[in-house]
């Protein structure tokens, strides 16, 4: 074990491969949190579709189209998922691969995260969206400024637990040659012919990961409840 | 019946009865205004006109429909068939802008429904603002447009282009300055910058009178008010209610508090089994009340 020790640490920090370890923990919280975000914004607006309950027939098309998107990305692994994207839509378009695994991770959160932000929406009190509406805001701007914001509040717990979800679901990202944590810590133990230490360290690497974004969000959390008291 | 539809408006619903000509003296009037949920019949055929300046109190007992009247008078609630105009507006018309409507109708909630995620200042200024933003927007793209018709039109049919006054940081301090008048007017001008998690139910429902009034309404609608308050509040929200209608603004008052309907109201409403059973000045309807359910109803509560 000593010796196995030995050789990695000597591989990581001798041969100054420890570079493509932090470029790995980079492009992993790079494509979690900037998925997460794309997520929230696809997710609000399919969700706010969904509410609408709307007599405007483009807008129940719309929502058709929402809800078609939400089974297909829920209802498929994300591997194919990435595959699909990398081999046949983004195929010779030259694009950067870590784009490209934002693009679909935000895609395939978005799916989740528009099943989270209705719950949300729907949580909020309808007398928020008719005083809106009774003062002429369209109900755009009510949802935007209003209901959201609040919905949100009420699901930065789930929000939280997706955001972890997607920090580990990242480590399939190098299926379509992201170097992302997984990848690094994969390309270490080929190197060196062993696979236990790499792969222990990287699930240290995910722990402490997950350990900060859950702090993360408990001080995010507190902060908001506290912003409504003052 | 009377007169066939001169222009077909597009309605929100089925509708079978057609639409009569509207009373230009009426602010608000309705026609033959009936409102289903399933097969429930919450309001029945009501025809009813109101003028400016007047204030009505609709009574009468639990369930009647009344708040859905109201509701159905700014299109909260979709009417199941008849129309509902305000200033001659046909507001079941999906041509007519809902929202242009609704920035001149105040709707005042017995839960109040302040913006949780806002405090005070913005609770009053976020319509305002917006309603400034949006009819800015609309100059600026309408300008627009001329500017780029004009290079197509001879030099003496150019058209002239709508004078912009305003911008983005005027709107919103003039929204604030408002604000902070009406927010003085009723005391409250140290809240403004507090959530309204903090403050009283009479403050927040006091608070969210002049958001409404913030928008300059030429009408506005009350549910219930005081409702949900605790009795010690109960009349400072009647005293505010009390001077605007001393103002001469016209207001449609749902209310349970027969001492102010008598006092305030111009016209009373009782509504029952989603019909206007009877109407007429306070001293009518409480003094020689003629429907038995109105006399049956008064001596429940008076
Ligand atoms: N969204 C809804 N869906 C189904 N039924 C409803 C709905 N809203 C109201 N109702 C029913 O319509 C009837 C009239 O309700 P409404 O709220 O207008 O009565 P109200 O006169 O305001 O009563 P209260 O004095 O209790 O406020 C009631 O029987 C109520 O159950
Ligand atoms: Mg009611």
């Amino acid at each position: 074990m000593k010796a196995k020790l030995d050789t990695f640490f000597k591989y990581l920090f001798d041969y100054g491969n420890y570079e493509t370890v932090l470029i790995g923990l980079r492009n992993t919280l790079v494509i979690a949190v900037c998925g997460l975000l794309i997520g929230i914004v696809i997710g609000s607006f399919v969700a706010a579709l969904k509410v609408a309950g709307t007599r405007n027939r483009v807008v129940k098309v719309i929502s058709y189209i929402g809800d078609a998107y939400t089974g297909l990305f829920r209802g498929t692994p994300i591997i194919v998922q990435l595959i699909i994207f990398h081999f046949i839509i983004f195929r010779g378009s030259g694009i950067n691969t870590l784009l490209e695994a934002v693009i679909v991770f935000g895609l395939n959160s978005g799916a989740y995260v528009s099943e989270i932000m209705r719950g949300g929406i729907l949580s909020v009190d309808i007398g928020q969206t008719e005083a809106g509406r009774t003062l002429g805001l369209s109900f755009t701007v009510t949802m935007l400024f209003v209901v959201i914001p609040q919905a949100i509040k009420n699901v930065i717990p789930t929000l939280g637990n997706e955001l972890i979800a997607l920090t580990k679901d990242t480590s399939v990202a190098g299926y379509v040659a992201t170097m992302d944590l997984n990848a690094a810590f994969t390309a270490i133990a080929g190197a060196t012919y062993d696979y236990l230490v790499p792969y222990l360290f990287l699930a240290l690497v995910y722990l402490v990961l997950v350990v900060l974004i859950t702090v993360l969000i408990r001080v995010v959390e507190r902060r908001m409840r506290k912003s409504e008291r003052k | 019946m009377k007169e066939s539809k001169k222009h077909s408006p597009k309605f929100l619903k089925t509708e079978k009865t057609p639409v009569e000509p509207f009373d230009p003296e009426a602010l608000i009037e309705v026609q033959h205004l009936s409102k289903k949920y399933g097969s429930l019949l919450v309001l029945d055929d009501i025809s009813e006109k109101i003028k400016s300046g007047e204030k009505i109190a609709i009574i009468g007992p639990s369930g009647s429909g009344k708040s859905t009247f109201l509701r159905c008078l700014n299109v909260l609630e979709d009417p199941t068939d008849g129309y509902v105009f305000f200033e001659g507006n046909n507001l079941c018309d999906l041509k007519v802008d809902i929202n242009l409507q609704r920035r001149r109708m105040g709707m005042v909630f017995q839960q109040f429904n302040l913006f949780n995620n806002m405090n005070v200042l913005k609770n009053i200024t976020l319509a305002p603002v917006h309603m400034g933003m949006q009819d800015l927007r609309k100059a600026k793209r309408k300008n627009a447009l001329t500017r780029f018709l004009n290079l197509f039109r001879s030099e003496e049919k150019k058209k002239e282009l709508v004078p912009i006054e305003t911008n983005k940081k005027q709107i919103q301090e003039q929204a604030k300055e408002n604000a902070m008048r009406l927010l003085t007017r009723i005391g409250l001008a140290d809240k403004a910058n507090v959530y309204p998690s903090t403050l009283s139910g009479g403050q927040r429902q006091r608070i969210a009178i002049v958001r409404a009034l913030a928008m300059n309404p030429k009408v506005m609608l009350f549910d219930e008010p005081t409702s949900a308050l605790d009795p010690e509040m109960v009349g400072e929200v009647l005293q505010l209610i009390k001077e605007l209608a001393d103002e001469g603004m016209t207001m449609v008052i749902v209310t349970h508090e027969m001492g102010f309907a008598r006092e305030v109201a111009t016209r009373v409403f009782f509504m029952d089994g989603g019909k206007i059973q009877e109407q007429g000045p306070p001293a009518q309807i409480f003094g020689s009340p003629q429907n038995p359910r109105l006399k049956d109803f008064l001596s429940k509560v008076l």
